[in-house]
């Protein structure tokens, strides 16, 4: 059975925009599902008609079986949400905020209070469950929106840009929180524009763009895809001339650092023996780029010269 | 969702409803205290005095019940459309959309906490009224049960308030243009047999009037109209909008796109 199961899912908002354009889409039960996609692509509107939030215009959505459509209190019982926007009362306390989320998927009082201490300590808030929540870091708002979602211990936790503003020390360790309940057993999806975020969480991937999926496959795969590769070098001595190696493309970037792109097959040994042969000497060297990040711009792009899609 | 997981989701919100009133009970309970007794001082006691009797009461004792049920009638509202529109406004009702909780869950938690706030404020409104007069009760249940059902009328026009409310403004104009002249007008403090015979059919039109001589009959044993016009009204007005709430919830206007 499928954690997530989508079919032909269409979505066209009142104002006419065509959100989904016939999405189908298959999570695996304990998959890590990194959905990903830029700016207005349909990743939101997807996630709120999984949600319930959002109504399809027509297709089908199963939660590990259940039909959103037919069954949509069942359903719904196996999600977990954090959201991309604040939506908990500010005005409430993390502690009242959680249990009272509980509550709604009928969790005894008694239980709801031991697991919002359980999940507010292991998102280090529980020194903060009886402020007020406004008053909370935007990180901590976060946090407390990924507790709120694991109260009623979802099997599939849904994550809309979970980290979107929060710091690199607290975005690592919600990641560690994240793949620890993965680990658990939990199904994660996850949408995000840190790309190293999905890339090194993230067992399979699908990208959204316009409405449609245009990539659905392993992250592995995905990466093998990945012929060329930008390394930025830093160099010991400056160089007044911008050097030739063959079967690579080499720029200068300033006076002491080149950017050099070599297909894959290329041995990084070849680009260093040659740069030493014409007494160019590398101190350092990193990626230019994420790797996921190159493939996904360059997906987009492809996208983005196709002709425009009519509604 | 079994019914132990519905009651459990229910309590929840009729819980944080009232911890919601009484968080904020400066806003809640104190302002309609005070606002009453100024209406006792300066219609009861300073007018009152000399308009004499009507209905065979003090003016004062007369107007009691109208102000009791005005208050409750203005709270209910007030209670359900601050609170459902502020969860909309500020997109925490999203927890509950997301919920595997049914819309006829929600809509009755939330009336629960509307009934409580206008409950809570009619007793502060009748302990007001104490100091400056005394009255016997005719009618307990019927007072009672007037007084509920109104409160759930009301939260229930609250809801529908909240649902279609886009800005702010949306849930002021209804309270401010309909529900208050309908209120003042629905004989709260007259007796409608004072109006002309045209006006009394144009009255008669009016729902709260049999809402305010219903629990004034349970107070003091008098009203305008019969008993069973004052509950009639009453359950078909709550009906109609239970059932249009819980179709407006079902469809997901204004919450789910």
């Amino acid at each position: 059975m499928y954690a997530l199961e989508v079919n032909d899912l269409k979505k066209t908002y009142k104002n006419g925009v065509v959100a989904l354009r016939g999405i189908s889409l298959k999570v695996d039960e304990g998959d890590f599902f990194a959905l990903l996609g830029p700016n207005g692509a349909g990743k939101s509107t997807l996630i709120g008609i999984i949600s319930s939030l959002v109504r399809a215009s027509s297709g089908e959505t199963r939660v590990f079986g259940t039909s959103v459509q037919e069954d949509r209190s069942k359903a719904v019982s196996f999600i977990g949400l954090v959201p991309q926007e604040l939506n908990f009362n500010q005005f409430e306390r993390p502690l009242e905020i959680v249990v009272n989320q509980a509550g709604y998927y009928g969790i005894a009082r008694d239980v709801a209070l031991q697991r919002a201490e359980k999940y507010l300590k292991q998102l280090q808030l529980w020194d903060k469950a009886h402020d007020i929540s406004r008053n909370l870091s935007g990180g901590m708002k976060r946090r407390l929106m990924i507790a709120r979602a694991m109260v009623n211990e979802p099997r599939l936790l849904i994550l809309d840009e979970p980290t979107a503003g929060v710091d690199i020390e607290i975005r690592r360790s919600m990641w560690g929180f994240v793949k620890e309940i993965n680990d658990s057993g939990t199904t994660v999806i996850l949408t995000t524009h840190y790309l190293e975020e999905a890339e090194s969480l993230c067992r399979n991937i699908a990208i959204i763009d316009h409405g449609e999926i245009i990539k659905n496959t392993d992250m592995k795969s995905l990466l093998a895809t990945l012929d060329v590769e930008t390394f930025v070098l830093d160099l010991r001595e400056s160089v007044d001339h911008c050097p030739r190696v063959e079967g690579m493309e080499i720029v200068v970037r300033d006076d002491k650092t080149l950017e050099a792109s070599l297909p894959k097959k290329k041995s990084l040994n070849n680009l260093f023996a040659e740069l030493e042969n014409q007494g160019i000497h590398v101190l350092s060297m990193r990626n230019k780029s994420n790797r996921l990040e190159e493939l996904f711009i360059r997906l987009v792009e492809k996208g983005q010269q196709r002709p425009e899609l009519v509604p | 969702m079994n019914s132990r997981l519905m009651w459990v989701g229910y309590s929840t919100i009729v819980r944080k409803e009232i911890t919601r009133i009484l968080r904020i009970w400066g806003q809640t309970i104190v302002p309609p205290a005070i606002t009453m007794s100024l209406y006792f001082i300066i219609f009861g006691e300073l007018i009152g005095r000399r308009i004499g009797e009507m209905g065979g009461f003090t003016y004062m004792q007369y107007i009691v019940p109208g102000l009791v049920i005005m208050s409750v009638i203005t709270n209910s509202y007030g209670n359900m459309v601050s609170s459902f529109f502020g969860a909309k406004f500020g997109k925490h009702i999203e927890e509950l959309l997301i919920s595997p909780l049914p819309n006829w869950i929600i809509l009755s938690g939330y009336v629960t906490g509307a009934l409580a706030r206008g409950l809570m404020v009619g007793i502060v409104v009748m302990c007001v009224s104490l100091f400056f007069t005394r009255i016997e009760v005719q009618h307990p249940f019927i007072m009672l049960s007037v007084l509920l059902m109104t409160a759930i009328v009301f939260a229930l026009a609250g809801m529908v308030n909240a649902i279609f409310a886009q800005k702010f403004d949306d849930i002021a104009i209804i309270p401010t243009f309909i529900l208050a002249p309908l209120t003042y007008l629905g004989g709260v403090f007259y007796s409608i047999a004072l109006l002309p015979e045209f006006w009394q059919k144009v009255s008669s039109f009016n729902p709260i009037l049999y809402m305010v001589n219903g629990f004034r009959y349970g107070m003091l044993g008098v009203s305008d109209v019969s008993l069973s016009q004052s509950y009639g009204v009453i359950l078909i007005a709550g009906l109609i909008l239970f059932f249009t709430c819980l179709h407006l919830l079902n469809k997901g206007t204004g919450m789910r796109s």
